[in-house]
């Protein structure tokens, strides 16, 4: 099901931890949703000199977390700033497409964690609607039965329940 | 690397006789055959389907003719549950079931409820228990059927049948039983339980997967599922799947026969796996404690998620089963789990392991080794267990 690479970074992942006294903080998903994933920095000249993840969550979402951090690592902010959820799942060599949403969380945790970087720099808070913003870990388009009102978690192409076509559909 | 299977609620191995009465069917020079030809041909074949008929009728203590093979135990609830409900929409248009039943019950409900049927779904307790008093409650004048399982297959606790159907049957009210995870593990004695409709398959206790079976009592109002030919007594159109209703017939064959040998080392082994989970910190086993089925412990470990621990233990050659959202497919934790009770967070941090007659004490005490250690590496990952002072 998952690629050698992605089972390689589950079975040993990097940069497992939290540091002490990060220089920022990026916090995505919670545990009703089956994942969540935190990660700290410390930067040094722009650059991420230091970064460690924790997560709680499937094979995948481990695997993206570690995959992450290894991407991130040594780049400055603003080259962090360009990893995307997408570049992640490609270095991964891609992830079955059930995962994919496991995979969200991986860019946003560093995104925020950069972010809080420069809010506590500057010595501002994040302003809260881009907080929201970041939260996308679950607005993938997603599968939905317009007839029945029916969120559906598995993309299929005809609702189980009425057997009309479903539709992609936004979160929110 | 070793396999150990710890996933039979899922499918069991093929018990070794059964394999063989399989392949010795398939090499028949008549193995092709159709039962329903009329021919020598036909014959022999008629013969070897109503020998396994006469095979699975004996497991669960009914008459032959009484069986209805299916293409497993899913078929066989969908065939129950809308054929029953079609058939007497005239009397009435009320259903009741339980909150934890398997995903066969629920869809063939949704779909009759789209049609106009009303459903009343009970609560269960924490242990996943139904209370025949609710049953009473919610049966009215329009309620033409209740369909409960014997035995639930994410937390092994077995349902007071016979209590429920003591109410279905003083009421012109029919009772599907849906013994799947159950039929061939622990004793399904339909007479004692009293029920009008039950649904098993094969594949847990040595058989194929993809072949079940419908118990209908005489006089049963029921439509087809699957309209056809004469089979089935015209009940269940489309030409038998001989290999597997020769395997079905096997498996129940050595199923009845050697249940309580079985139960006995699968409840050594049972307590051999409860014993080592119970030394891991912060795990809760779910389901019912002496109503249960004597192969399936569900185990609920704090601050991990249930696919990891799954592809960990894989990845060590241990095959267990999980009902994390992540794991099924979809982004819901399981309806079983959070109708006991269990917030989404700890439903997602649980496993199924289930045992078979193959698996051995070696066997349960390497599985708990590796266990523990991957346990301990993801709670070393997870970020809610950082925070947690353990003790």
């Amino acid at each position: 099901m998952y690629s050698e690479i992605v089972l390689e970074h589950f079975k040993n992942p990097r940069n497992v931890g939290k540091i002490e006294e990060a220089d920022g903080v990026g916090e995505v998903g919670n545990p009703v949703c089956g994942d969540m994933m935190t990660i700290t920095i410390k930067v040094k000249d722009d650059r991420i000199d230091d970064i460690r993840f924790q997560t709680f969550g499937c094979g995948a979402a481990i695997a993206v977390s570690s995959m992450v951090t290894e991407m991130a690592k040594g780049k400055t902010l603003d080259e962090a700033m360009q990893i995307t959820n997408k570049s992640v799942a490609e270095a991964l060599e891609g992830l079955p497409k059930n995962k994919l949403h496991c995979s969200n969380l991986g860019a946003d945790a560093l995104h925020k964690a950069i972010m809080d970087y420069y809010a506590r720099k500057e010595g501002r808070p994040i302003p809260e609607e881009k907080i929201k913003l970041e939260h996308i870990g679950r607005t993938e388009e997603h599968c939905y039965c317009p007839y029945c009102d029916l969120d559906i978690p598995e993309e299929v192409p005809y609702c189980a329940d009425c057997g009309k076509p479903t539709v992609k559909h936004h979160h929110h | 690397m070793n396999t150990i299977y710890l996933d039979n609620v899922s499918a069991t191995p093929l018990h070794p006789a059964v394999k063989e009465a399989m392949v010795s069917y398939i090499n028949h020079e008549f193995g092709f055959g159709n039962p329903v030809s009329q021919h020598h041909v036909g014959d022999a074949a008629m013969e070897a389907l109503e020998g396994a008929r006469k095979q699975v009728a004996q497991l669960i203590n009914v008459e032959p003719e009484q069986i209805v093979f299916t293409a497993g135990g899913t078929e066989s609830i969908n065939h129950a549950v809308k054929g029953v409900a079609r058939a007497r929409s005239e009397k009435g248009n009320h259903i009741v079931t339980s909150n934890i039943e398997h995903n066969a019950v629920l869809g063939s409900l949704r779909m009759l409820k789209r049609l106009g049927y009303r459903l009343t779904s009970l609560d269960v307790d924490e242990y996943g228990m139904v209370d025949p008093a609710d049953v009473k409650k919610a049966i009215t004048d329009e309620t033409i059927l209740v369909t409960i399982m014997h035995a639930n297959s994410e937390i092994g606790t077995i349902e007071p049948i016979a209590e429920i159907s003591e109410l279905t049957r003083e009421r012109d009210i029919l009772f599907h039983c849906d013994a799947v995870a159950s039929a061939g593990v622990v004793p399904v004695d339909v007479e004692e339980m009293g029920v009008d409709l039950l649904s098993l398959s094969a594949n847990q206790y040595g058989g194929p997967s993809g072949v079940g079976a419908l118990y209908i009592r005489p006089k049963t109002e029921i439509w087809p599922l699957i309209h056809g030919g004469s089979q089935e007594g015209s009940r269940r159109g489309g030409t038998h799947n001989m290999v597997g209703i020769v395997g079905m017939g096997k498996a129940a064959e050595l199923a009845r026969k050697e249940m309580s040998e079985r139960t006995e080392h699968l409840l050594k082994l049972k307590q051999a796996l409860l014993d080592g989970l119970g030394t891991v910190d912060e795990i809760a086993i779910n389901g019912h404690p002496t109503q249960c089925l004597p192969n399936l412990v569900s185990a609920s470990v704090a601050y991990v998620e249930g696919e990891s621990m799954m592809l960990m233990l894989d990845q060590e050659g241990v095959c267990i089963s999980t009902r994390s959202a992540c794991a099924s497919g979809s982004l819901r934790a399981s309806h079983v789990l959070l109708s006991i009770g269990l917030d989404h967070a700890t439903a997602q941090g649980t496993l199924i392991f289930s045992l078979g007659v193959t698996n051995t004490l070696e066997e349960i005490e390497r599985s708990l080794e590796i266990f523990r250690s991957t346990v301990a590496t993801l709670r070393n990952i997870s970020p809610l267990y950082r925070g947690k002072t353990v003790g």
